[in-house]
């Protein structure tokens, strides 16, 4: 079989088991499209051997019988993630050459399923953009492009990678991490599904820190059922990890019966934004009319900070990313600037960090640095981090009074140009987070589920948040949408 | 509040990331442009709200001070752009 890339994990797994194809040839496909994709550049790092390796493992346990769901299915991982030998750059030119002697947690826990590693994902540098052009391996170019126009897009970011290789069907399904949007946000722009846990649902352990209080990692999938099926793989307590919850994982696919008969779905005026365009507004409007046919309830709701969420996410994430990534010092690993005669240990930090950052990881650090300074701290950071405790309290206040889920858009637009960007103030290029950053900020699990697409034949995305540690019920309001919205749609193959 | 090209020097010079000085008035301006944004947060009334400290209200768990790691020396240097007999090395430090 010539399409076997094109799967879902959900009828991988259930094909293997009933003996249709094996991992091995699954494998082979997926290597084969990645090898006929290098123009999309979502792979920057390929681990032919290793995937082999592993997927001929996972054909002898499938064989045997008891084998774990992911057992055999072949995933892309974000750079983001540390992966044992394999280079791990959080797309940054200051990791160049950085090997892990360790593998993260969740890598770790996947491989132990049976899963198999393809290669490594392209993404914003240290996950900072929302479009994949901060990255040192070069911008990611989405797979989907306008009607009757050969203009490259954004798959958006920061796990650009990811959402191209997964829409592409270079994988099965992908891993990301999410800061302010960087798994939704690019899953809506390539139609596929992005799902972020509630904060400490997965091991941040052995994952290149961005802003430690914000980020989280999630699956990149072709369905709910297979969100379900991957995050069941990745989530769960690690010691390492002292924000990891030490709460049982559900059977999040067992919760998938579609059946929302009486929830109550919050739509949050605040939402509604000035010179939204009208057909996010209409997706918005029919997203709610088609939970409506499925039986639930639609109740007006006010988060009243929304709108602060993004200025406190901009002082709140720089603020930690100055501090995390302190660390790249040209001494321990990575990147090391050659030193002219007389250089000191500050001359080699400065030259090193201002070689091996890009300027946007600069910007951020600097931001990060002023916020954090003396006489600064009170009137930026701890303001910001105020705003937040009532950014957090706005979600408490409607799901205390019986809101299951909130439904908005998961971006302000659907996919922009690659370079459309380049000459707007970062400012601009933020506002792309404004619907997602919220759930960040809260600690909340949200989804994007690809549900329609614009005039020009683009994907547009709803995104559904939950309430903590309610993943299992979240999915299950994604999985009825999913079916009613029954969103089809692929890239026409021009790459 | 406002960055000028002199704090948006030392501010460089506290991330240690080396700006020349004819990039220091854009950079200057890009910080503005960003602190301007934030601003808007001086509308919110936060009297008598706690900074967030923990977005998921757990404690930090404790461990046993005991040693649960070690001997990876090799390990450890392995991506050292510059390691020499077991160490780290850098520039000289201390004159």
């Amino acid at each position: 079989m010539s399409d076997l890339s094109k799967l879902t994990i959900s009828a991988a797994r259930d094909g293997m088991r009933r003996g249709d194809f094996t991992s091995t040839e699954i494998t082979q496909s997926c290597l084969t499209e990645i090898e006929n994709a290098r123009f999309l550049n979502a792979f920057v790092h390929n681990t032919p051997e290793i995937a082999l390796d592993q997927a001929n493992t996972a054909d002898t346990r499938i064989a045997e019988g008891d084998a774990p769901d992911m057992c055999g299915i072949p995933l892309g991982i974000k750079d983001l993630f540390c992966t044992k030998g394999v280079p791990s750059q959080a797309a940054s030119a200051i990791l160049n050459g950085f090997k892990p002697e360790y593998e993260s947690t969740i890598t770790s826990q996947l491989w132990t399923a049976g899963a198999v590693m393809l290669g490594k994902l392209n993404m914003d540098e240290f996950a900072m953009g929302s479009s994949n052009e901060t990255s040192t391996y070069g911008d990611v170019v989405n797979p989907w492009r306008r009607d009757g126009s050969n203009t490259q897009l954004t798959p958006g970011g920061s796990s650009g990678g990811s959402a191209s290789a997964v829409a592409a069907d270079l994988c099965l399904g992908a891993t990301g991490t999410d800061t302010g949007g960087s798994i939704r946000q690019p899953a809506a722009f390539v139609g596929i599904t992005g799902m972020k846990p509630t904060y400490g649902r997965c091991s941040r352990w052995g994952i290149v820190a961005f802003a430690s209080s914000l980020d989280q990692a999630g699956p990149m999938t072709k369905s709910v059922r297979d969100a379900a099926i991957l995050l069941g793989a990745m989530a769960g307590h690690d010691p390492k990890d002292s924000t990891s919850a030490e709460l049982a994982v559900p059977d999040f696919e067992a919760a998938l019966t579609g059946d929302i008969k009486g929830k109550k779905i919050g739509l949050p005026k605040e939402y509604r934004m000035d010179g939204m365009p009208g057909e996010i507004e209409k997706l918005w409007a029919d997203g709610a009319e088609m939970m409506r046919d499925a039986g639930a309830e639609l109740v007006d709701i006010s988060l009243p900070h929304t709108k602060y969420a993004l200025p406190a996410y901009y002082v709140v994430a720089p603020a930690e990313a100055s501090s995390n990534l302190a660390r790249y010092d040209g001494v321990r690993f990575g990147h090391r600037a050659a030193l002219s005669q007389g250089d000191g240990i500050t001359e080699m930090y400065e030259k090193t960090r201002a070689e091996g950052f890009g300027d946007e990881v600069k910007r951020r650090v600097m931001i990060g640095t002023y916020v954090l300074s003396a006489g600064f701290y009170d009137a930026y950071y701890n303001r910001a981090r105020k705003v937040r405790t009532l950014i957090k309290k706005d979600f408490e206040d409607v799901f205390a009074q019986g809101i299951d889920a909130i439904l908005t858009p998961a971006t302000p637009s659907a996919a922009f140009g690659l370079g459309e960007m380049t000459d707007a103030d970062p400012v601009q290029m933020y506002l792309n987070d404004v619907f997602t950053v919220t759930v960040n900020l809260a600690g909340l699990p949200g989804i994007a589920v690809p549900a329609g697409v614009d005039n020009q034949g683009l994907p547009l995305a709803l995104q559904l948040i939950g309430r903590p540690w309610e993943e299992a019920d979240l999915l299950n309001h994604a999985y009825a949408l999913e079916q009613a919205a029954g969103f089809v749609a692929k890239p026409e193959k021009w790459w | 509040m406002s960055i000028d090209t002199e704090t948006a020097r030392r501010v460089a010079k506290l991330a240690r990331i080396a700006v020349d000085d004819a990039d220091l008035p854009v950079l200057a301006s890009e910080l503005n442009g960003i602190l301007n944004f934030m601003e808007q947060l001086n509308e919110v009334d936060v009297e008598g709200v706690e900074p967030m400290t923990s977005v998921t209200p757990m404690r930090l768990k404790r461990r046993e001070d005991v040693v649960t790691d070690g001997s990876q020396q090799e390990a450890v240097l392995a991506n050292a752009p510059d390691a020499r007999e077991g160490f780290f090395a850098v520039p000289k430090v201390v004159e």
